[in-house]
């Protein structure tokens, strides 16, 4: 069923030049809001939907190929789209769509920033270098891109400039960034081997010998887990997702740590022939930790975009956790059960990209409507914005991992891959991988748990602060966006055959099978045989929405719909205060209490005679104070060492110059 | 997809809405019993469900859609997960829809929805419940997959009705993953079920309460609808632990009336020594701290993983 679909190439080559197009009118015009707003973002949307359509396409065509005169001189960019270049590449149009939405109906003009014009055009080179590192398809190409990437997010993080700590959350950002592209640049230069050609194609005909594939896995799984946030690279996550104005927290957590994901796969499933298992083991141990490591500190922070940017932490521990157990399984020549864990990796990532979207141009709203990203100062919001809301609530069930939405389909496809474990057939790998599963478990568990903080802390209850009466709904923009963004969810929850059928191409093009197409039908999700497990998402959403239908009618019919308002009963006590609620702390603190050597905590208890009563808490990442803290001071001590030889003065630097040339004779002689 | 395939379907969820509430009654009729107390009708929570439904619902004054609508959405789940377990026939065409990994979703469904609707009036023991409850949740939802797992393993499916053919067929003996999974599975339920050592069913005591304190603001129709669901989630339960664990006289192939027939007394008589079981387990243990749960259930969670450690490495 191969067919050839010319021109899916040049049009994202296409769209790409036209989001640059859009990002310089932009720029040119950089105080003209109206313009902005109501032509260019909506224009890139539109561009973006066009890019699902081209990668949808592309998806069922051949690999398309084109080398364009760009770059340097005997060194042009090579691109190419596969099935895994769409595949993405659908993510980024999915995602980007929503967000550009939203966007229109988002930017303002600030005093404290970058004028709405520049951050249009860091928007788009943003959205342009993405698509550009997915359809890379040599080692130059990639890294200018990939680069291109990071400093246009970059600045789009740093687009309140004058605030200091987001100065400084942007400066940490761009430090880890760039440690993992020099270590993605090294994994580019193992993999070439000897030959001094760049391309992948090279690439993909080479084989390694000896130590070599490991250590270009290694390096590929440092380079892409800094951009990522595989622990112990995750600390810029917390610190630049609060930082950036929410469409750009969308992007970054929904779309470009999916970037990070692709160059995982297209190294070691793509580039590397080798699979040994044991890279497969050490990502999921990586990847599972990270899952765990990023829910238990979603569950206890008190800012609702750190909040998000933790459970982004979570969902790349799941998705890289997915990805070591397909390379066990390849290593161990079960392609069918590698496709369903890549399968489940991949239908993951586009429901990241959906449903974290949705959550950080929800918070987005909040924000513009309340100037307050505390979460112990919102609540009751549901009245205020029941719009914003009503679409949360989806994103917030889809992302908690509950049927019959997006979330539950990949958990369960990763939950049956390990549960084929069995038939590998090393014992230590059998024994490892329950404890895998119970990992797992544990961690979407725990997702539950921060869903229901997060979307019971903002929209439900009474408001903590008197100003949130004045809280006002999304506008028209925003609400599409939302809209949009949830009613994906649902469709990705209910036909998981359909998205399945589209990922199988993928499956296909890496693995040479697919999930699809093993019995069951249109209806039910079946990826071995229905006889062993199923799954239709579609039936139980009717059942249960009529389940809940016929209850309502029934007891309307035999009974009666009376319903009477009154105050809250709470027990029968007079006085209740919002400040009564649970805070976000408040909501945290069994978690704070069972995982305790997680955290590194400061707290200040009040004592009994104190007339104004105080509680504070401070939870902060042990791996900060371990690993970043003794390094940064190593790193200035030896700065202050070097920073000895530089005495200002130029008699001393022509000694200097003077006991080099006299140390190079003693050497050349 | 067959007639009698649906018909069987209708049959055991009206079985599962009959019997629910008699199930409750009849372990609060045994609790009282074993305390020497006069015990109170079997039908009472029937008739609590009655007077219920005729009331008048009051609802808090800033109630929003979340609050009004959280009752029929759990009810609806519970009914749906009780369409999934067999209890007495494993002719369920709706199980092919949703295996025991969607059964466990079902039931956190319900749980989230239930918190939600606690934190939405925004009182102080709503939100206590609410956190309570998620508390037990995280650590019970493991451990009951854990379980599910243990018995997919062993059959090599999820599906609940091929789960619980394959083990009523396998011979009589004393399987060890399963009797780690019988165990980890009872602590699991009486977490679940808000039953003693976590939480007590019969307590209106501020402090101590969990599963109370979410559903302090219902009234009337959405009271009854919640408690009946709360009687629907230990039907489930405990319909679980015997399809799992004592799975014999079940209904197999589709359409045999006769089997079906032979296996609804033996399912009651299952539930009369289960629900015995139950009410003698919670009036030998004390309430624990709530800080205690947490321990009790990670057993419970070790206990599910030992018992899937076990099956894979010594395959018993």
């Amino acid at each position: 069923m191969v067919t050839t679909s010319p021109g899916t190439l040049d049009g994202v080559l296409l769209l790409i030049v036209a989001w640059l197009l859009i990002g310089a009118i932009g720029a040119a015009r950089p105080r003209r809001l109206g313009l902005i707003a109501h032509a260019l973002f909506p224009a890139s949307a539109a561009a973006s939907v066009a890019l699902c359509a081209m990668a949808l396409i592309a998806l069922s065509g051949a690999p398309q190929t084109a080398v364009l005169p760009l770059g340097l001189p005997d060194l042009p960019f090579h691109v190419r789209l596969d099935a895994l270049s769409a595949f993405f590449l659908f993510i980024l149009g999915a995602g980007s769509a929503g967000v550009s939405l939203f966007s229109a109906g988002y930017f303002r003009e600030s005093e404290s920033g970058t004028s709405p014009g520049l951050v249009c055009l860091q928007y788009h080179v943003f959205l342009a270098a993405m698509a550009m590192v997915l359809v890379a398809d040599d080692a130059y190409a990639f890294m200018v891109a990939w680069e291109t990437m990071a400093l246009a997010s970059f600045f789009l993080v740093t687009t309140d400039h004058r605030v200091p700590e987001i100065r400084r959350a942007g400066f940490l950002y761009l430090l880890i960034a760039h440690l993992g592209a020099i270590a993605i640049l090294l994994c580019f230069g193992v993999l070439q081997g000897s030959t001094g050609d760049y391309t992948f194609a090279n690439m993909r005909g080479l084989s390694l010998a000896g130590a070599w594939p490991a250590v270009a896995f290694f390096l590929a799984l440092v380079g892409f887990g800094a951009k990522a946030g595989i622990l112990p690279l995750h600390v810029w996550l917390p610190e630049a997702h609060p930082a950036a104005p929410s469409p750009v927290s969308a992007l970054m957590s929904g779309v470009m740590l999916k970037t990070a994901i692709y160059g995982l796969l297209r190294v070691t499933f793509d580039l590397l022939h080798v699979q040994v298992w044991w890279w497969g083991a050490i990502a999921l141990a990586l990847g599972l930790a990270t899952a765990l490591y990023g829910v238990v500190f979603a569950t206890v922070q008190s800012d609702m975009k750190r909040l998000l940017a933790y459970s982004s932490i979570e969902n790349i521990g799941i998705l890289v956790a997915g990805i070591g157990l397909a390379m066990l399984f390849k290593a161990y020549g079960k392609e069918l059960f590698a496709a369903i864990a890549l399968g489940a990796v991949l239908y993951h990532a586009l429901n990241h990209a959906i449903f974290k979207t949705l959550l950080f141009l929800a918070t987005g709203s909040v924000l513009h409507a309340t100037s307050e990203r505390s979460l112990g100062r919102l609540g009751g919001l549901i009245h205020r914005m029941p719009w914003v809301a009503a679409t949360a609530l989806i994103g917030a069930l889809a992302i908690a991992g509950l049927p019959p939405l997006n979330g539950f389909v990949s958990e369960w496809l990763l939950l049956q891959a390990f549960l084929f474990t069995p038939t590998l057939p090393q014992s230590f790998i059998n024994m490892l991988v329950p404890l895998a599963a119970a990992a797992l478990v544990l961690a979407a568990a725990l997702s539950a748990y921060v869903m229901v903080k997060f979307f019971g802390v903002v929209f439900l209850g009474r408001p903590r602060e008197a100003n949130l009466v004045h809280a006002k709904d999304a506008g028209r923009f925003e609400r599409v966006a939302l809209t949009s963004l949830a009613a994906m969810c649902v469709v990705l929850g209910v036909l998981p055959v359909q998205v399945i059928a589209l990922l199988d191409h993928v499956n296909r093009a890496l693995l040479g099978t697919t999930v699809g197409g093993h019995g069951g039908s249109w209806l039910l999700l079946a990826p071995i045989e229905p006889d062993r497990a199923s799954y239709s998402p579609l039936v139980v959403l009717c059942v249960i929405v009529a389940v809940t239908l016929v209850t309502m009618r029934v007891v309307r019919r035999l009974y009666h719909g009376r319903l009477r308002r009154g105050p809250a009963w709470d027990c029968g006590y007079p006085l209740q205060t919002p400040r009564m609620q649970d805070t976000a702390e408040g909501f945290g603190q069994p978690i704070r209490q069972i995982f305790e050597p997680f955290f590194r905590m400061e707290r200040h208890l009040p004592s009994p005679s104190d007339t104004e009563p105080r509680y504070a808490v401070k939870v902060e990442d042990r791996i900060w104070f371990a690993l970043y803290a003794p390094v940064a001071r190593a790193v200035e001590a030896l700065a202050r060492w070097v920073g000895l030889l530089q005495q200002g003065r130029i008699a001393v630097y022509l000694m200097y110059s003077f006991v080099t040339l006299l140390a190079l004779l003693w050497f050349a002689r | 997809m067959s007639v009698t395939g649906v018909l069987s379907q209708l049959l055991q969820l009206a079985v599962a809405l009959v019997l629910a509430p008699l199930l409750v009654g009849w372990v609060n009729q045994c609790r009282a019993w074993l305390l020497g107390k006069s015990a109170p009708p079997l039908a009472l929570p029937y008739r609590t469900l009655f007077k219920l439904f005729h009331k008048d619902a009051v609802v808090a004054e800033n109630a929003s859609a979340v609050f009004r609508l959280t009752p029929y959405v759990v009810f609806g789940a519970m009914c749906c997960a009780a369409a999934i377990v067999p209890s007495l026939a494993t002719d369920l065409p709706f199980a092919t829809a949703a295996d025991a990994i969607a059964l466990v979703g079902l039931f956190a469904l319900a749980r989230v929805f239930m918190a939600l609707a606690a934190m939405d009036i925004g009182t102080a023991f709503g939100s206590l419940g609410a956190r309570r409850e998620m508390l037990i949740g995280f650590l019970a939802e493991p451990a009951l997959l854990m379980v599910l797992f243990t018995a997919s393993l062993i059959s090599g499916s999820t599906s609940l009705p091929t789960i619980v053919e394959t083990l009523a067929h396998r011979e009589a003996a004393l399987y060890p993953s399963l009797a780690f999974a019988g165990v980890a599975f009872t602590m699991v339920s009486l977490a679940e079920n808000a039953r003693v050592p976590i939480d007590n069913p019969a307590t209106h005591l501020e402090l101590t309460m969990i599963h109370e304190a979410m559903i302090l603001e219902y009234s009337a129709r959405h009271l009854a609808l919640l408690e009946w669901a709360s009687a629907l989630k230990l039907f489930n339960y405990s319909c679980i632990g015997l399809a799992l664990f004592v799975p014999f006289g079940i209904a197999e192939g589709s359409g045999d009336w006769l089997a079906i027939a032979i296996a609804t007394p033996l399912l009651v008589a299952k539930l009369l020594v289960g629900g015995a079981g139950l009410a003698f387990i919670e009036i030998v243990s004390a309430k624990m701290r709530i800080f205690r749960a947490p321990e009790f259930l990670g057993t419970a969670f070790l206990l599910a993983v030992l018992a899937m450690l076990v099956r894979q490495l010594l395959g018993a």
